[in-house]
């Protein structure tokens, strides 16, 4: 499944790098705090977070991550887009919370890492 | 990993003005379907965009010139074969947005105007490719050269002990700047041609380090990578305050990190927890709580670093 795909599915909406949609993912990790996930998000995951400062940007980018969903309507900071635009990683904000939008993904069969 | 290919990637990059045909030939309504067949022979072209006191009118193609031969009209003006209004895209659209276009509407080419909606060129499929194709070329280029220049460094200057030292100085609490270092490091690794494991393993190693001295140190310090064609060895300098305990400092879930920085995701103390993961070598010290250095070793070629 694309990040295109799941934007549709989970009405998200898309904040930077349109470009990069077409990306498959190959997973996902949820988690705020930055060193969990630089110790287990995959290359190619989804990430979902409620943290929105400019470092999740470098998280992602470090890992090759597919893209951010950050949820419960929190704003990116403009930095972080600023930085998500220059560097390619998608960010997709949305007003579910974490654990609903982790369980539609695992509906549309997305699996966690240590799966 | 399935990857978005670097023509998809392209088809958004590149702008419908990068690629166009500028010069355009054009052709006024009173112009006669015989004066079109002309034109499009002597330009080698397939159509025209129609033009009238420099507005466009209409478009005009060599289909509709075919239709009037056979119905036997070439006497007739563009002005009454040609597609009035036609669907036009904008010079700083997306090329993505061309290509839809074209397989939306199975028309064969499509007039192209500036932000003022003025005339400013014309696009085919045909001009698409070419344009895809020449930026291909000259990023393969660019990479080329640049992968060439890079990953041979260690044959092209001989040394007994050659090795490429990267410095970064780090700048205490600069959160805004966290992980510049460490993706700088991972893309020197990357081009070096490191092996995508190996360039993880550095990252995040590299990456842990460069917060460890914006989060906690005094005055910041330095990131040090030091590339060998056998082992890649990261250290992260400081000059204060230190670490009491470092045995302590290495437990996971340690932190002594305040309470505004937890809230951003960091200070969980699992950063020195996940650099041991990733190191082959790992060594901490701090001796007298003055200063704190960490280097990290990752091994490139087994039997060297076991040496």
């Amino acid at each position: 499944m694309t990040l295109e795909e799941l934007c549709c599915q989970l009405s998200l909406e898309v904040r930077t790098a349109a470009r990069k949609l077409r990306m498959e993912v190959t997973g996902g990790y949820a988690a705020d705090l930055l060193s969990c996930v630089m110790a287990k998000a995959q290359a190619g995951n989804v990430w979902v977070t409620l943290q929105g400062h400019p470092n999740i940007v470098a998280v992602a980018s470090l890992l090759n991550l597919a893209g951010i969903i950050i949820t419960e309507g929190m704003a990116p900071d403009p930095a972080t887009l600023e930085k998500a635009e220059e560097q390619g990683i998608p960010i997709l904000t949305t007003p579910l919370t974490t654990f609903t939008v982790v369980g539609k993904l695992s509906a549309l069969g997305i699996k966690g890492v240590d799966q | 990993m399935p990857e978005i290919t670097r023509v998809q990637e392209l088809v958004y990059e590149l702008k419908i003005g990068e690629v166009m045909t500028r010069n355009v030939i054009t052709v006024t309504p009173r112009t006669s379907m015989a004066e079109l067949r002309e034109a499009l022979r002597e330009h080698r072209i397939s159509g025209a965009p129609v033009m009238q006191n420099g507005e466009l009118v209409g478009i005009i193609s060599v289909e509709d010139l075919i239709k009037a031969l056979a119905a036997g009209e070439m006497g007739a003006t563009v002005g009454e074969k040609m597609t009035p209004n036609p669907v036009t895209l904008r010079a700083d659209e997306p090329v993505g947005i061309a290509v839809d276009y074209f397989a939306r509407y199975g028309y064969g080419r499509f007039p192209v105007v500036d932000n003022k909606g003025k005339l400013a060129g014309i696009i085919t499929r045909g001009d698409i490719i070419q344009g895809l194709l020449k930026k291909l070329e000259v990023e393969y280029h660019e990479e080329e050269i640049r992968h060439y220049r890079v990953s041979h460094i260690f044959e092209d200057i001989v040394s007994d002990r050659t090795s490429l030292i990267l410095r970064y100085d780090v700048m205490a609490r600069d959160f805004d700047h966290a992980g510049e270092a460490s993706s700088k490091i991972k893309r020197a690794l990357s081009r070096l041609g490191a092996s995508p494991q190996i360039v993880r393993r550095a990252a995040i190693a590299a990456y842990e380090a460069e917060m460890n001295i914006i989060i906690h140190t005094n005055e910041g310090g330095e990131l040090v990578a030091e590339i060998q064609p056998w082992q890649i060895s990261i250290r992260a300098v400081d000059t204060g305050p230190g670490i009491p305990d470092t045995e302590q400092a290495m437990q996971p879930g340690f932190s002594t990190a305040p309470e505004w920085i937890r809230e951003l995701g960091f200070g969980a103390g699992m950063g020195l927890t996940n650099i041991q993961k990733c190191a082959d070598e790992m060594r901490l010290e701090s001796p007298g709580g003055k200063w704190t250095s960490l280097e990290v070793v990752i091994y490139l070629d087994r039997r060297r670093g076991e040496k």
